[in-house]
């Protein structure tokens, strides 16, 4: 036994081979690159208009919708997400928000968009009002509310989501999410157990995906999440997403959102 | 029809720096779908700028320029006010322009 | 899509104003919440959310005590399959070819696919292989650093085998470790992890030859 603990010692010391920090920094040089011309603003553009046109069975506009911060107040509402609504009397984050007020103002069919794949029917113009509604917050720093209950209880919830381990792997959000400073390959981990800091992890969401050319809200990131963590698939805005949210959101406290930035 | 393009121009030292996002897929007609059926290419192929009415740049893009494509240049003796046109044409014939002014 | 409130459990908590729900409230709450939020997809399907008893102890709030996790890592010691033929170590091609490859047992990939090793995407393990992952320790010279000449050799029987534990069940020597339990879920069959033994200890494989 004591010989194995030894040898564990010695790899401990040994430490990675010395190609670690040239790739970091060209991959930081990269996105340094990326970053301007972000073509998240031609979804944000998409997202503005679609805000303010009259749409679907009711012929009404956005305009009327309640993000949090009073009817059609934009700006400052993202950053305050998610959060509880007294119309429904819920506890929700923007995509789930965005459904309630395309079926209560302008007629939708709430479900039927929320079992739309991504990229597909509606599921495609939410990506353009996530885009818009966030860009409106864009250097905020986030602030979510616990003054109720119910917030305070779906962070607790939200803490337990984000440390369940489940399925063949044993993963749960914390696997590769619990410590600063780890990566998976090249691509680094936010630690979101912590407040990471502006602009990264719970505040980098929505976000322009270089490598596939979309644009991905919070629920498309979870949901990829899930895919790779090996479990069932999560309900689009399900209670254990919103959960999640208020978690990340409320460890976030204080971190400028950067949203929607751009990713490898 | 296509999306607009996102167009900002500023005025820098004696002229102008324009950046333009276009909204295009930019197939390059290499790629196989799930079914293994290749794409076919849909790709912008011309491009071409103009200050109040007078063309300053043209180019011809092909299948190495990404998807989404982001475009930056400066122009010469562009002032507040001036206006500029982007115009692009794809390999479906499909066209798009659009403007704006120089702030 | 959830358009009604939490589940009964959840919305007798969120009625009760007056006290603050207790943390076993909260778990039960957390429970409803978990399985009313998740449908079965492809090849995962919803049995996946019934935790055993290493996962629920691993996913609490505070990590199990050092008696909890000696017993549970017996536990899980005692479901290590080892090899039938004594044949501990395959071919590091392989293993080389398994360590990259990061699919299988999610919902996109198809039924009967064998799923690959993921090791990369948390472990260093080749010189070669600049694109690695931090979460779990390097693996480079895995077997040069132990010492290994010939994994065949009865000399090195303690490192083969509790390689091969950690490869089949890593929670048996470490409780609430991030790897994942590829012999014992079934992610890996004994010949992939062979294969995988021979890219971790056979000196001529690229993590200890270069």
């Amino acid at each position: 036994m004591r010989a194995i603990v030894l040898l564990g010692a010695l790899v401990a010391a040994a430490g990675p081979a010395p190609a670690q920090t040239s790739t970091a920094d060209g991959i930081a040089q990269y996105r340094a690159l990326l970053a301007d011309g972000n073509p998240a603003e031609l979804w944000e553009a998409k997202g503005e208009a679609l805000w303010k046109q009259p749409r679907g069975p009711k012929s009404a506009s956005l305009e009327a919708c309640d993000l949090g911060k009073g009817p059609g107040v934009v700006k400052g509402a993202f950053v305050e997400l998610p959060r509880w609504f007294a119309d429904t009397q819920r506890v929700q984050d923007l995509e789930s928000r965005l459904l309630s007020c395309m079926q209560a103002l302008q007629g939708f069919d709430a479900a039927a968009i929320a079992a739309t794949p991504f990229g597909k029917g509606e599921q495609v113009n939410i990506e353009a009002l996530v885009a818009y509604v966030s860009a409106a917050s864009r250097g905020l720093r986030f602030n979510l509310p616990q003054s109720r209950a119910e917030e305070r209880q779906m962070y607790e919830v939200g803490k337990r989501v984000f440390h369940f381990r489940a399925g063949p792997y044993d993963f749960a959000c914390v696997s590769c999410h619990g410590e600063a400073g780890k990566r998976i390959r090249l691509q680094d981990l936010p630690n979101l157990t912590i407040n990471p800091g502006d602009g990264v992890g719970f505040a980098a969401w929505p976000a322009y995906r270089v490598s596939s050319g979309e644009l991905w809200g919070m629920q498309r990131r979870l949901n990829d999440c899930y895919r790779q963590q090996r479990f069932p698939y999560p309900g689009y805005a399900s209670d254990a997403t919103i959960a999640l949210g208020v978690y990340m959101g409320v460890q976030a406290k204080g971190a400028q959102s950067s949203a929607p930035s751009i990713k490898r | 029809m296509s999306d607009p393009m996102r167009i900002r121009a500023q005025v820098q030292g004696s002229g102008a720096i324009v950046r333009v996002l276009m909204s295009h897929e930019m197939e390059t007609g290499l790629r196989k779908d799930a079914a293994g059926k290749t794409i076919p290419a849909w790709h912008i192929t011309e491009v071409t700028a103009a200050l109040n009415g007078k063309t300053v740049l043209s180019a011809q893009w092909g299948t190495a320029i990404a998807k989404n494509p982001f475009t930056q240049f400066t122009v010469k003796g562009a002032k507040a006010g001036d206006k500029i046109t982007i115009s692009w044409v794809d390999n479906h014939g499909d066209k798009r322009t659009d403007e704006a002014t120089i702030a | 899509m959830n358009l009604k409130p939490l589940t009964l459990a959840g919305a007798a908590l969120l009625a009760g104003c007056g006290t603050a729900p207790s943390p076993q409230d909260l778990d039960r709450a957390t429970q409803g919440v978990i399985h009313a939020s998740f449908r079965a997809q492809g090849i995962a399907t919803l049995d996946r959310l019934n935790q055993d008893e290493l996962q629920q102890a691993c996913s609490a709030e505070q990590a199990p005590s050092a008696e909890v996790a000696k017993r549970l890592e017996a536990a899980q010691f005692a479901t290590i399959q080892w090899p039938g033929d004594g044949v501990y170590v395959g071919d590091w091609r392989e293993g080389e070819k398994l360590a990259q490859n990061g699919r299988g047992m999610t919902w996109t990939d198809p039924a009967g696919v064998p799923a690959g090793g993921n090791c990369y995407n948390c472990h260093q393990m080749s010189k070669a292989e600049i694109s690695y992952g931090t979460i779990g320790p390097s693996l480079y010279h895995y077997g040069k650093l132990r010492s290994v000449a010939n994994p065949a050799d009865p000399a090195a029987r303690e490192i083969v085998k509790y390689t091969w534990g950690k490869l089949w069940n890593a929670k048996a020597t470490n409780a609430c470790s991030n790897m994942p339990r590829f012999g014992h879920a079934g992610v890996l069959s004994p010949a992939q992890i062979k294969d995988l033994m021979a890219l971790l200890l056979d000196p001529a494989s690229p993590v200890n030859a270069q």
